[in-house]
């Protein structure tokens, strides 16, 4: 069964969420099997800045209960090294490219939309507005009015389908959505981890006892299912863009869930650690 | 090795208790062959979580210990709740495996001897590295070091082994790494292949450093996937940061400065 999102035809509804899945590295893993059975009907990259980032000092991980939290830190190549050495091999995926962008100002972002613009292999552009905001320390899209006033920004730099990736960690998701939504962006996904710490049980004093090494992290997987499902259902009541849905899918189950409430694509994270075709299996089971 | 994409299940044929661990056999028809140092995710299919905790979630890393005739080997420790339910499994239970993974050992060049440098759990890779190593008619020395005789008593898995143990109830009372320098004074054309807790490999990394020895290290780290999505397992180089499952797990030493900063898996 296939599913108009955005103007595109895609051949079923499960793709991945950005930062969960590295292609790349899975074809060198897996061989061109990865190719022949590509789980994801469009393929989310990680999240890209101008410059390159190597990303947060180890531990990295923690398993929490039903969960992981992570602090990865958005180790990338940075913006010229992606379009020059990734955007090809990504391309041999044989679907749609979501290239998925990070800037800490409107001018840094502008950047980034603009270059991806240029690129035909890029299908949409997906915006992580979770990066905190230097002088409030908010998450740069956590404020509707801010939120607006960036998009608007951005709107006018690209025809390709313009995607916000909501921070969860806001007093008004829904706001948020419909802030997007006013400036033109094409869909809105969500929930992005939420921001979660893990103490280390060894280690004293207690209080300064972090366990990752960026000092918090995000959390992922079935834990924040029934948050990821509020959210996605308080948002589709407000806007008539399509939503990604995402946030401990883990059976076609918990993906019909999301899509009860109006999703019209869901995305899958966590669990393809630990089964790297799941999106396939839940896709084959949401047709059934 | 390529892997198969995806997990596959794999039944348990055998779990022995050797000393304080165990060795968990499983039989793996369709799974192609390792090179000695990758390794597999596992998971029990069946409650694999609803332990302490609500743990585990994420598939564990475990290095191939042996695999022949379809059928692998691993070695492990109950140490939390991943590998406590993995302790429990037997035969006819059922795992899922995602492998073979990483990067394994290579060959020692010009005539070089290998010595083989384990601590405690992590002489598994070392198991299957001494085989094949025979195998191919190369010396294959192993020095092993253990907290203790119970699991000391694992060192029955490699042929002719010298041991150490930290409370001197077995061997040479003391670290592996003595062992290891001992060696080294009187024959150092060698290649040091080892593996083992964060301490032990810095100590042998900076030895062989100081000796101008090649040496390749099989690192371990908390790792969610194996694959290299989810970046969690990266441990520092001299080039960047290098994630553990695909670039290693079995790093060249002279790429790494210490390797005793970054940590294992979550308590």
């Amino acid at each position: 069964m296939s599913v108009s999102f955005c103007g595109l035809d895609l051949r079923h509804r499960v793709i991945n969420g950005s930062g969960t899945f590295d292609a790349i590295a899975a074809q060198r893993v897996f061989g061109d099997e990865l190719y022949e059975r590509f789980p994801f009907t469009a393929f989310v990259s990680k999240t890209i800045t101008l410059a390159p980032r190597e990303g947060n000092p180890p531990p990295r991980l923690w398993e929490a209960q039903a969960g992981l939290i992570n602090s990865i830190g958005l180790p990338n190549k940075g913006l010229d090294r992606y379009l020059s050495e990734d955007l090809p091999q990504l391309a041999k995926l044989g679907v749609p490219l979501f290239t998925n962008v990070m800037g800490s100002t409107a001018q840094e972002l502008s950047r980034l939309v603009e270059a991806c613009a240029q690129f035909t292999q890029i299908t949409a552009i997906e915006l992580n507005v979770s990066c905190p905001n230097v002088k409030t320390g908010l998450d740069i899209g956590a404020d509707p009015a801010q939120l607006q006033k960036l998009l608007s920004t951005l709107r006018p730099l690209t025809s390709k389908p313009l995607i916000v990736k909501l921070t969860p960690n806001a007093s008004d998701v829904p706001a948020c959505a419909q802030a997007a939504e006013s400036a033109g962006a094409d869909a809105v996904s969500l929930i992005n981890t939420l921001r979660a710490s893990a103490l280390d049980p060894r280690r004293a004093p207690r209080a300064s006892a972090r366990w990752l090494g960026g000092g918090s992290g995000g959390l992922s997987g079935a834990a924040i299912r029934p948050v990821a499902l509020a959210q996605v259902a308080a948002v589709t009541e407000r806007v008539e863009i399509p939503v990604i849905g995402m946030g401990g899918v883990q059976t076609s189950r918990h993906a019909q869930d999301l899509i009860d409430v109006g999703a019209t694509l869901v995305a899958v994270g966590t669990e393809s650690f630990r089964d790297p075709t799941a999106a396939a299996r839940i896709a084959l089971d949401l047709d059934k | 090795m390529v892997a198969p994409f995806g997990r596959r299940t794999v039944q348990i044929t055998r779990s022995d208790t050797v000393g304080a661990y165990r060795v968990l056999h499983a039989a793996d028809p369709e799974g192609p062959a390792p090179v000695a140092g990758q390794f597999a995710m596992l998971q029990s299919v069946e409650r694999w979580g609803g332990g302490e905790d609500e743990r585990p979630y994420l598939p564990r890393a475990f290095s191939y210990a042996r695999f022949a005739g379809g059928e692998a080997q691993f070695l492990l420790e109950d140490v939390g709740p991943g590998t406590n339910r993995l302790d429990e499994l037997t035969v006819g239970d059922e795992m899922w495996l995602l492998g073979p993974l990483g990067v394994g050992f290579s060959a020692p060049a010009d005539g070089r001897r290998a010595l083989l440098v384990g601590g405690g759990v992590g002489i598994a890779p070392l198991v299957i590295w001494q085989d094949t190593l025979l195998e191919q008619g190369t010396q294959a020395l192993a020095l092993l070091g253990f907290r203790d005789r119970a699991r000391a008593q694992a060192a029955e898995l490699l042929r002719d082994a010298r041991v150490a143990s930290d409370d001197g109830s077995v061997g040479h009372h003391g670290l592996v790494l003595d062992l290891l320098q001992r060696e080294l004074d009187q024959d150092a054309h060698a290649v040091v292949y080892a593996c083992g807790p964060a301490a032990m490999l810095e100590a042998v990394r900076a030895e062989c450093e100081r000796r101008k020895l090649p040496a390749q290290l099989a690192l371990e780290s908390g790792m969610a996937c194996g694959f290299g999505a989810c970046f969690g397992c990266v441990v520092p180089s001299r080039d960047g940061y290098l994630r553990v499952c695909v670039d290693g797990p079995v790093i060249d030493a002279a790429r790494l400065e210490r390797v005793d900063q970054h940590a294992g898996a979550s308590p």
